[in-house]
């Protein structure tokens, strides 16, 4: 028997058309799903009443598989099958898990595929694979509490998700039987949830420490559209790091090594997590710690001493902020609200230094834990068709700038960092070189301006482009971003038509880190930068006027020139050949002065000649 | 005419026209659709018509308009458990059958 909730006046549904939907936040640490009930977001609980699921997994030999509480339960005593924080390698490739592999407890399997796999009893799995088995758990949970299948969800990501990352997590969603909406980035699911999108106008700051990753994102809502200013963070910085510093602080006191013993190390480290929850409220705590020889060890650890383990995690967040408003051009005393979201930010220090830095108080009356699912299912239910219509325009931007390689290993951004998206836009490029019938698009993401300081999304060829003089051919790049952030890059060469296409498919993914740095290298190097471009592009000019020349020397030299021009021109042309590899610009410049200068009369001539050639037989009057 | 609620029913009514922070009270009504003919429709109540009868039990404004109120005579609104799901129920001494999933009925 199908039970009842109450609908906004008009809105009940026809029988067997209730269009259910669910809002799941999924987690490096944990995953919960929430939906809307009779107008109220609220997270859903499992049968033993528990919100919040585990972001674990563990594969056991006989085909089964264990979600959640249970699966965090064999933790200890199965390390290697019991896959907890994936989301940390979700979109990576295996070269990115060199970074990584030092702080996850598996063992990934040997293999040439790009995607990583784990290796586990039940053979090896994917990043994606293992979220889905989460995705599946919460939508039977879900579709139990609400009675019925689910028409589609809203998954959130953290907002530094890029291209990879995002089409992993959609893939997960799909391999979990689920319809995605949309993604939705975190920040902006708890400004929905803290109902500041019916506000009129003004700035939020979101501070997102959760288990796994850290985010700050400024938001700001003018004339009724939410738009992401900045977004900055550390997608590995978490509460998981503040475990890891008490686990190593604690395996030093008790004088144990964990380097060869997994079991220890997990023990380790659920002891240091359970510490760390109780001296939210307590001022002390006492750490327990068995290993294999059947003696225990216990450390007392107060909460002055616990927040000076962590501190240097905490000031790199408040760093963050500072940076992030900076590029929002916000000052903090602009800031009107300040969300916490994340488990860790019940931390009685990290609000201290948050509330300080923005010099007011945070809004933290929903749960932290849950606050991105009740927005996230606030924005399912919208998009499921079960609102009022009152919903707002959620935009967000791209973290990093996209563009194409150009001649001389150039960048050409096509849209630049922090755009509102979904976006569209597109360029002209044209071929180099005579007769060219084909054209590598590179795909690259990043602030720089060299290709080789630039992430490579992906590449492909446009082909069967008819044969014309250099510079005839009009290729049109187009790059759609959609409102998931997903990349689509079309070429198109506009007199014959031939075009090409390719979606940005997760093939590698950039760790916190290298998106950190490439910011910070994209201002620190702005000056060598420019000077490379500088470089490059009369690199380039030259090989193109050499290159123009030479076809033309060899087509009409022997009739245009006498053996002296031609000596003379030669010898301009060799000197530019032998200085245009060079690293001096200037000097460049001047060798291609000098060539287009020595060949005015030869470039004159070959004009007339071929005005010459297209009137013979006609009367000038023709072309009037 | 006797139409009335729970007390659990009344306790969620109550709570969650207070969280949407508007509204007079709870709208009940049948519809004629669905593959037995008729379903039953709880909508909140923002304001009441002329011709709708509105009545109180257990502290909760139940409108409900005419063409509905011969079927749901005698009805009694609960608010239950199943598993995992809750949601309303109306029990209803005039329905004679209802389609398998319950979403519809007959009278």
């Amino acid at each position: 028997m199908a039970l009842l909730q109450i609908s906004e006046p008009g809105q009940s549904t026809v029988p067997h058309e209730h269009r259910l939907a669910a809002g799941i936040d999924l987690g490096t640490t944990n995953s919960l799903v929430a939906s809307v009930r009779s107008g109220v977001a609220e997270t859903l609980a499992d049968a033993d009443g528990a919100d919040i699921l585990p972001s674990v997994v563990r594969y056991t030999g006989h085909g089964e598989v264990m979600v959640g509480a249970t699966a965090l339960s064999h933790a200890t005593q199965d390390p290697l099958n019991t896959l907890a924080s994936v989301k940390r390698i979700m979109g990576r490739s295996v070269s990115d898990l060199a970074t990584l592999q030092g702080h996850l407890p598996y063992q990934f399997a040997d293999q040439d595929s790009r995607v990583p796999q784990i290796q586990t009893a039940a053979g090896p799995v994917t990043s994606i694979e293992v979220s889905a088995e989460i995705l599946k758990t919460l939508r039977v949970r879900a579709e139990d509490s609400l009675g019925g299948d689910l028409s589609g969800v809203v998954i959130t990501v953290p907002a530094y998700f890029d291209d990879a990352q995002r089409q992993a997590t959609k893939d997960a969603g799909r391999l979990a039987g689920l319809n995605v909406f949309r993604l939705l980035n975190e920040p902006t699911a708890a400004a929905v949830a803290y109902g500041l999108d019916r506000q009129a106008e003004g700035v939020t700051a979101v501070y997102d420490l959760g288990g796994g990753t850290f985010d700050v994102s400024v938001l700001a809502l003018t004339r009724g559209v939410f738009e992401v200013l900045s977004t900055g963070g550390d997608t590995a910085l978490g509460g998981d790091d503040f475990d890891r510093e008490i686990a190593a602080w604690v395996l030093e006191k008790a004088d144990l090594d964990a380097g060869r013993d997994p079991q220890l190390l997990r023990k380790a480290l659920a002891e240091a997590r359970r510490a760390k929850e109780s001296l939210t409220h307590a001022g002390e705590t006492v750490i327990c710690l068995e290993h294999g020889t059947g003696i225990s060890k216990e450390i007392r650890l107060t909460r002055d001493r616990f927040e000076q383990l962590i501190w240097p995690y905490i000031r790199k967040t408040i760093a963050w902020c500072r940076k992030t408003l900076r590029e929002a051009d916000v000052e903090p005393s602009q800031v009107q609200h300040i969300i916490l979201v994340g488990g860790s930010t019940r931390i009685p220090c990290v609000r201290r230094h948050v509330q300080e830095f923005f010099g007011r108080p945070a809004l933290s009356d929903i749960d932290p834990d849950k606050v991105v699912a009740i927005g996230a299912a606030q924005q399912a239910d919208m998009l499921a068709g079960n609102g009022s219509g009152e919903g707002v325009l959620l935009l967000d931007v791209l973290p990093l700038s996209l563009g194409v390689e150009t001649m001389g290993n150039l960048v050409s951004r096509l849209i630049e960092r922090n755009t509102a998206i979904p976006v569209a836009r597109a360029q002209e490029f044209t071929t180099f070189k005579d007769g060219q019938t084909a054209m590598r698009i590179h795909v690259l993401q990043g602030e720089r301006e060299k290709v080789e300081d630039c992430r490579s999304l992906a590449t492909f060829d446009l082909t069967n482009i008819p044969p014309m003089v250099a510079g005839a051919a009009h290729i049109k790049v187009t790059f759609q971003v959609d409102a998931d952030g997903l990349l689509s890059v079309s070429a198109q060469e506009k007199t014959s038509g031939v075009s090409a296409s390719v979606d940005v498919k997760p093939s590698y993914g950039l760790t916190d880190t290298e998106i950190e740095r490439m910011l910070k290298d994209s201002f620190e190097y702005a000056e060598q930068d420019m000077h490379a471009r500088q470089l490059a592009e009369r690199q380039v000019e030259a090989k193109r006027v050499l290159e123009a020349l030479g076809s033309a020397l060899e087509k009409d030299g022997d009739d245009l020139l006498s053996a002296q021009e031609r000596e003379i021109i030669g010898q301009a042309q060799a000197e530019l050949e032998a200085v245009c590899e060079g690293e001096d610009s200037e000097q460049i410049k001047q060798a291609v002065e000098n060539l287009e200068h020595t060949s005015e009369a030869f470039v004159a001539r070959r004009m007339n000649q071929s005005v010459r050639r297209v009137m013979r037989g006609h009367r000038v009057e023709e072309f009037e | 005419m006797s139409i009335s609620l729970t007390d659990s029913a009344a306790r969620h009514v109550k709570t969650y026209l207070e969280r949407r922070g508007k509204g007079v009270g709870v709208r009940l009504g049948v519809k004629s659709t669905g593959c037995s003919g008729m379903a039953y429709t709880i909508e909140f109540a923002d304001q009441v018509e002329e011709e709708d009868h509105v009545f109180e039990d257990k502290g909760v404004r139940v409108v409900i308009n005419p063409k509905s109120i011969v079927y749901l005579e005698g009805t009694e609104l609960d608010f239950t458990r199943e598993g995992l799901s809750e949601g309303f129920q109306f029990r209803n001494p005039n329905e004679k059958d209802r389609c398998g999933c319950g979403e519809s009925f007959n009278v």
